[in-house]
């Protein structure tokens, strides 16, 4: 099931919005699932700016490389030191294992995501 | 996503038991069943099994099986002294370029049975008949898609095999490895493709089903593609297609201990390689540095430059291995580097294999 408390993008971030207004991210069930067991995971710097829709991570699986898109335009606040010894978690609960969280400098952007019954057609359309 | 592939006798029960599929050479196969990680681990630590049935068994026999063989094979069939022998070999163009790897095990004198890669089936039959007509040797030769193949394999397989199969136990207890016994219509090889010990067994479509699934009754993992080649990488096993293919020579592919240039025997690509100087060689390349090498990503070396073939990360290493072709004078340990997503990584370079027999093999 795709969390409705949840926003997506299409090409398979969700974000979260934390209690301090910053945003988590992370990969979609439907993207780890097609990316295979996780391997290696990548994340941007603490402190960089990043524009919506700019590359600012990688996540290696025993398949192939996969670009991470920041959804939201903003500065990285803050990554998950976690995933570089347990890659599986985004695996194994792809909802809980953020990646990085952005504190958002346009509000408008956040409300231009997918929500979940909207995400879940882009990630059906593709399945096929 | 599968439409239009083939399928092995197996297919329904992949679905079944949860494979994610995958179009390999045209066939729909497993890539994984759940975790791929898993899969390798089953294989390295216990017992896992393939559904290799894409993979074409070819008979040949007749009186001029043996001579047309010895043409055909750059290796020294003759070393098939006696029946249940298999033997490693390519199959070469006058280029002494590699049109396939294949095992060619001996049934009876003068009957032979060679399995072959799924992605070059059709082109070895037409090479075949065309090298049988040319030479006018008295052979048949009988593509067997009739029979379906599984690879049982690690530490526990033929234990596990003996325990979910025990009428097959007597004929296959006394195998010795590249050895091959018959009951009926099935053949059991002590070969594989993974650096772990097991069997690779040919059987009569009808049967396979059932065998597949007592195999899974007694503990043997059903494993993909994936796991299939995360361990023949760690193995140091080529793949064709990847590592090799037409345009590259066996001394190019660390397969010359493959190549008979001993004894006097005519082959064809014999005279190709017998002038060739090879300007480069397949090497084994460990990353130092965090990320995961893939094929077709550039090298830069003291000696010139380069090119992964096979890539990926090695579960039992915890890093990521490769198969690289570079310039033939390269040092072993050369430090060298890889073009990773725009990025100049520290590599090392080792001799294959990484890992065998669960252990691994080259110093990090």
């Amino acid at each position: 099931m795709t969390p409705d408390n949840l926003k997506y993008t299409d090409s398979h971030e969700w974000v979260k919005t934390e209690a301090d207004g910053t945003c988590s991210v992370g990969i979609t069930f439907h993207a780890q699932d097609m990316l295979g067991d996780v391997v290696f995971v990548e994340n941007p710097v603490v402190g960089r700016k990043v524009k919506k829709g700019e590359e600012c991570g990688v996540i290696e699986s025993v398949k192939a490389a996969a670009d991470i898109y920041a959804p939201l335009s903003g500065e990285i606040v803050a990554t998950n030191g976690e995933l570089a010894e347990s890659p599986e978690k985004i695996n194994e609960d792809p909802y809980s294992a953020w990646m990085f969280r952005i504190r958002p400098e346009d509000p408008r952007e956040l409300a231009g995501l997918l929500d979940a019954g909207a995400y879940d057609k882009v990630a059906a359309a593709e399945k096929h | 996503m599968t439409n239009g592939l083939k399928h092995t006798p197996l297919y329904a029960v992949h679905l079944e038991m949860g494979a994610k599929m995958v179009d390999f050479a045209g066939w729909g196969m497993p890539v994984h069943y759940g975790s791929q990680l898993e899969e390798h681990t089953s294989v390295r630590c216990d017992a896992g099994m393939f559904d290799v049935s894409h993979m074409l068994a070819v008979d040949v026999r007749g009186t001029g099986a043996s001579d047309f063989l010895q043409r055909v094979f750059a290796n020294d069939v003759a070393r098939l002294q006696k029946p249940g022998k298999a033997l490693y070999t390519c199959m070469l163009n006058e280029q002494g370029g590699v049109l396939d790897d294949l095992i060619v095990y001996m049934r009876e004198i003068g009957s032979y049975r060679a399995v072959v890669n799924a992605g070059t089936a059709e082109k070895d039959l037409a090479w075949l008949d065309a090298q049988r007509l040319e030479s006018g040797a008295q052979v048949e030769i009988l593509p067997r898609r009739d029979l379906a193949i599984v690879a049982v394999q690690g530490p526990r397989a033929r234990e596990k095999f003996w325990t979910a199969a025990p009428q097959l136990r007597a004929c296959s207890e006394q195998l010795a490895n590249f050895e091959a016994a018959q009951a009926g219509d099935t053949v059991i090889a002590r070969t594989g493709y993974t650096g772990e010990d097991g069997f690779e067994v040919m059987l009569p479509a009808a049967e396979v089903e059932a065998l597949w699934r007592v195999l899974a009754q007694h503990g043997v993992k059903p494993a993909g593609l994936g796991a299939r080649d995360t361990l023949r990488l760690e193995a140091g096993m080529n793949l064709y297609g990847q590592d090799m293919d037409e345009h590259v020579t066996p001394l190019e592919c660390g397969l010359a201990w493959t190549v008979d240039l001993k004894t006097g025997r005519d082959f064809v690509g014999r005279s190709a390689l017998q002038r060739a100087h090879p300007a480069r060689k397949l090497v084994g390349v460990i990353l130092q540095d965090r990320g995961v090498m893939r094929a077709h990503q550039h090298i830069r070396t003291p000696r010139g430059a380069g090119e992964i073939t096979s890539g990926g990360f090695s579960p039992t290493m915890n890093r990521s291995i490769a198969l690289a072709r570079v310039p033939g004078d390269l040092e072993s340990r050369a430090e060298l580097e890889v073009e990773i997503r725009g990025k100049w990584l520290k590599g090392t370079e080792v001799k294959p294999p990484f890992v065998r027999h669960g252990k691994v093999l080259v110093q990090p």
